[in-house]
């Protein structure tokens, strides 16, 4: 008997004949948004619907003695105007903290700050009008009067015993502490032929979607039902906290996902105005829209980075790197953000720092201090920018010390290729890296000699060109070990329902979202090539927690790694459905069966017997012709998360190649490359836009994007025209090559490719920025690398 | 001042006459009194491109003209540029380049890589790169986009890639 049992001529589910895997085809629906046709949260109106304006402080730090809404409340087209006390009856406050954490504290928060704010641009009145302009016009009638407190800016002075406490029941402004001490580092270091160390300053910047943040939430009194759309990462994370918090059951709340005008990591999270925005729905029975401007959108959107970090470095003169040490210190903002907190970060730099390399010893220290600025939270990469900056840095530095190639030095001490699984000294368990076979793929496709012979050659011109490498890892497929275990209600395993339609087309609901990544077509690729069906009669639907199994979403660079197998197991699933009623109409037997093309075939001889709309017709509207006692089922759900491995590691490196002009500090980004190992590639394309993209945000962070605040605690460049991002003018092209080594952990045997880009981009162009310097004999650690920067460093000003 | 205002323009080639405020601008009344939201809004301080809209042939950014200076202008948006299918290649050529992740800058974008390719036939990619530096993306590092814009030219000249 092979009943039921998977034939596939000896290859796998993935490798079948028409397998969509591993091959460039367009994202179903591009058409929509490239005429215009999407539909994101700011395009949406509903009957009734009003509109939420948030008046927000000017001071980083005051007391409210009075809020006068008076004159506001007459405007015309005001609906209400809602205090953070009156809200409060709506909805409970929330503290930030996440059990592993150990230590972690925050204060509780509340949607709309009562007695007290903490950074400029807290909320601390909800003026709600029939439209926005209305809303924005009685806004600037409210009068507010503030006792401003003292601001605490300066996270290096914020644990000072003359340093205000923000939160006096905490007891002091340390909010997390971690001390990592692995192998004998003080022997290690004291045995080396050098020790080298750096300060490094990595600036806060910022996501910037360019659509804000948007939510629309509808009470339906009659229903007892909140329907959120928001512009989010996570929905069923939202459903969880609102639900929480408004005192539903998750069943009275449905969110729902349309376009996301990007994401970044900005709305995985859960802002103070929009938990506001939910409560006033509930409160005034009609749906509320916000939609953030640009200004709310700097100083409200968490930031990231704000860390300062001393590292050292141990290297013998044979290039044997001996240890690594960091001192880092960031500052959060004043509270910890909720659920996902605002100690992953400094965990994260903890964990990764010196990830690829073999050395045993490591120390580490992170203290994460509260201040009176924005919060910031989890970004694109989250802690690899700057783990990766510090540990690329110094290794330079180190090849540096000894007269080393910086390739050289990374040959000699990246983990061999060979020795998974391994674990890193800070118990990060790798299951196949291929740090060696990224670096042998990068120089072919950079040609590395020549760039260093041309180097060479314009620097007698006075022409200062310099070469970066930075090798990286990349936490992906997250599972419980993020945010589970902790206490969080975020899931970390996904789900897939596939279903035959009665057309012979397949539906599928999956729990990971789409901001453009590709969750989609992914979806539709990894199923219609396990079904045997057309990419063209799959359609995906996500987004909707009414409609799609119960799941995490597209953050962590997980969607492909954990959703994606959900898919193929579920598709899987339906396929020996499929093939089982083929098999009672054919009076086959199922594994003498196959799909190919949208048809059951033979699968010997590959002759046609039943096409998918055929079969579908039967069951669906003649199954008194199938055998009695058979029932067909045409839909199956599967769900997955990694068990063996907390994380599946992403690995590769990254190359910049760039001009420093000594004169004026100038920067001109000639060249980029990126080596990536993502495991199985589903679509090279999708993968590599990914890579770009990230490689772009990173080479933003590392040249242009600073949040500026001043010492009072005042967000200086909160607009577009000051705060700089990456243009198209100033970005290279970027070159991509891959190495493949699947996870074992699947059988798909994807890992994450969301992130590696924006984990390694400044630390390369930090390093080619440094090359390039090398015959002034000047350094930088710092990022923003500005001009100004630069000038200094060479002494200029 | 605060008196609404009549005006009359053509919308991708319909005739409009409305009733609208002094300050509205022509973003706004796009997305909200035609509900023509593909003409998004970004950063509503002409820094960002996402509301790129052509005016009388040239393109501008919307959140900065108010909709009383279009009286009696011609007005084309992303709908009517795709309706009338003035910019099929070039929206095919984003589609199979993947030039466009959350999509949300792409109207404006192509506004804008439409404009370039009518002033100048055979652009490089450092002058494609110049003209669409007034248009961010956040998503997709430009590269593809560029991509796309050139290889969308060289079809409109009868050369191959």
């Amino acid at each position: 008997m092979n009943d039921g049992v998977e034939q596939t001529r000896g290859l796998s589910v993935l490798d079948r004949p028409n397998s969509y895997i591993g091959k460039t085809v367009p994202r179903p629906n591009l058409d929509r948004l490239m005429q215009g046709r999407g539909l994101y949260v700011s395009d949406m109106t509903l009957p009734r619907m009003v509109h939420v304006v948030f008046l927000r402080s000017p001071h980083a730090h005051a007391k409210i003695l009075n809020i006068d809404s008076v004159a506001a409340k007459a405007m015309p087209g005001v609906i209400a105007v809602v205090t953070g006390r009156e809200l409060a009856d709506v909805i409970t406050p929330w503290i930030g903290v996440l059990t592993h954490l150990k230590g972690l504290k925050s204060a509780p928060q509340h949607a709309i700050a009562i007695d007290r704010v903490c950074w400029q641009g807290e909320a601390v009145a909800a003026i709600v009008a029939t439209s926005r302009a209305l809303a924005e016009d009685a806004a600037e009638q409210m009068s507010v009067d503030y006792e401003e407190l003292t601001p605490v800016t300066n996270m290096r002075t914020a644990l000072d015993a003359e340093t205000p406490v923000i939160h006096p029941d905490l007891g002091d402004n340390l909010a997390f502490e971690r001390n990592l001490d692995a192998g004998a580092i003080d022997k290690a270091f004291a045995d080396s032929d050098e020790v080298v160390e750096a300060e490094f300053v990595f600036g806060r910047h910022t996501g910037v979607t360019l659509e804000p943040r948007a939510v629309l939430a509808d009470w339906n009194a009659g229903e007892a039902r909140l329907t959120i759309y928001q512009g989010t990462q996570a929905p069923h994370m939202v459903q969880n906290i609102s639900a929480k918090h408004l005192g539903l059951e998750e069943a009275q709340v449905r969110v729902v996902c349309k376009d996301v005008g990007g994401s970044f990591g900005i709305k995985v999270h859960i802002y103070a105005d929009e938990m506001a925005t939910y409560a006033l729905s509930k409160l005034l029975r009609r749906p509320v829209k916000f939609v953030a401007d640009r200004v709310e959108s700097f100083s409200t959107d968490i930031h990231a980075r704000d860390h300062v970090c001393k590292g050292r470095i141990g290297v013998n003169k044979d290039g044997t790197i001996t240890g690594f040490e960091i001192d880092d210190l960031t500052g959060i903002g004043p509270y910890s953000m909720y659920p996902r907190t605002s100690a992953i970060e400094a965990n994260q730099v903890v964990n990764l720092v010196g990830g690829p390399y073999t050395t045993p010893n490591y120390r580490a220290r992170t203290r994460v201090v509260f201040q009176n600025k924005n919060v910031t939270c989890q970004y694109r990469g989250v802690g690899h920018p700057i783990a990766c900056s510090i540990t690329e840095v110094l290794v330079d530095l180190a090849a540096r010390a000894i007269g080393m190639d910086p390739i050289e030095i990374r040959r000699r001490n990246l983990v061999a290729d060979d020795a998974y699984p391994c674990a890193s000294p800070s118990g990060m368990k790798f299951e196949a890296l291929s740090h060696h076979a990224s670096i042998d793929r990068l120089l072919s496709i950079m040609d590395y000699d020549a760039l260093r012979a041309e180097q060479a050659e314009l620097r007698k011109q006075g022409i200062y060109r310099g070469i970066g490498i930075a090798s990286f890892v990349e936490v992906t497929n997250p599972a419980a070990a993020f945010y589970g275990v902790g206490g969080a209600r975020i899931s970390s395993q996904d789900g897939v329902t596939v279903r035959l339609d009665a057309t012979g087309s397949v539906v599928c609901q999956t729990s990971i979202t789409e901001q453009g990544q590709g969750s989609e077509s992914l979806t539709a690729q990894i199923v219609g090539s396990v079904l045997g069906v057309s990419m063209s009669r799959v359609r995906v639907i996500l987004g909707d927690t009414d409609n799609t199994p119960y799941g995490g979403g597209t953050w962590a660079s997980r969607g492909a790694g954990i959703g994606g197998e959900a898919a193929l197991q579920s598709a899987k699933a339906l396929r020996k459905n499929i093939l089982d009623v083929a098999a009672a109409i054919l009076q086959a037997k199922p594994g003498d069966l196959d799909i190919v093309e949208n048809s059951v075939v033979d699968l010997v001889g590959g002759q046609q017997r039943i096409e998918m709309h055929e079969l579908a017709r039967i069951v669906y509207f003649r199954p008194d012709t199938l055998p009695p006692g058979f029932q067909a089922e045409l839909m199956a759900t599967r769900h997955f998360v990694p068990r063996e491995y907390p994380f599946a590691f992403t690995n590769g490196v990254q190359a910049s190649w760039l001009e420093v002009d000594p004169n004026t500090g100038f920067i001109t980004l000639l060249k980029h490359w990126v080596v990536e190992d993502c495991g199985t590639i589903i679509n090279p394309q999708l993968v590599d836009e990914q890579i770009r993209g990230g490689v772009v945000q990173g080479l933003g962070a590392a040249l242009y994007e600073h949040c500026i605040y001043d010492e009072r605690g005042q967000l200086t460049n909160a607009n577009m025209a000051d705060y700089l991002v990456p243009m198209s003018g100033e970005m290279p092209d970027i070159s991509i090559g891959h190495v493949v080594s699947p996870t074992m952990e699947s059988e798909l045997g994807a890992k994450g490719a969301g992130e590696a880009g924006t984990a390694g981009a400044a630390a390369c162009v930090a390093n080619a920025v440094n090359d390039a310097l090398a015959p002034f004999g000047a350094t930088v650690t710092e990022i923003p690398l500005t001009p100004r920067l630069i000038l200094t460093a060479l002494g200029t000003i | 001042m605060t008196a609404p205002v009549a005006v009359s323009l053509t919308v991708n080639g319909e005739r409009i006459d409305a009733q609208v405020l002094p300050r509205l601008n022509l973003a706004d009344f796009l997305r909200e009194h035609l509900g023509l939201t593909g003409t998004h809004v970004g950063c509503e301080h002409g820094v960002c491109g996402a509301c790129t809209v052509r005016v009388d042939g040239d393109i501008v950014r919307a959140c900065l003209l108010l909709a009383v200076q279009t009286h009696n202008a011609s007005v084309e948006t992303i709908e009517g540029l795709s309706d009338s299918g003035e910019v099929a290649d070039l929206q095919a050529a984003f589609c199979n380049r993947n030039a466009l992740q959350c999509g949300y800058c792409t109207p404006g974008m192509l506004m804008a890589a439409q404009d370039l390719l009518r002033q100048n036939a055979a652009p490089d990619r450092a002058q494609i790169r110049e003209h669409l530096s007034g248009n961010y993306c956040r998503c997709t590092g430009y590269h593809a986009i560029i991509d796309a814009v050139e290889a969308t030219a060289l079809a409109r000249r009868g050369e191959q890639p």
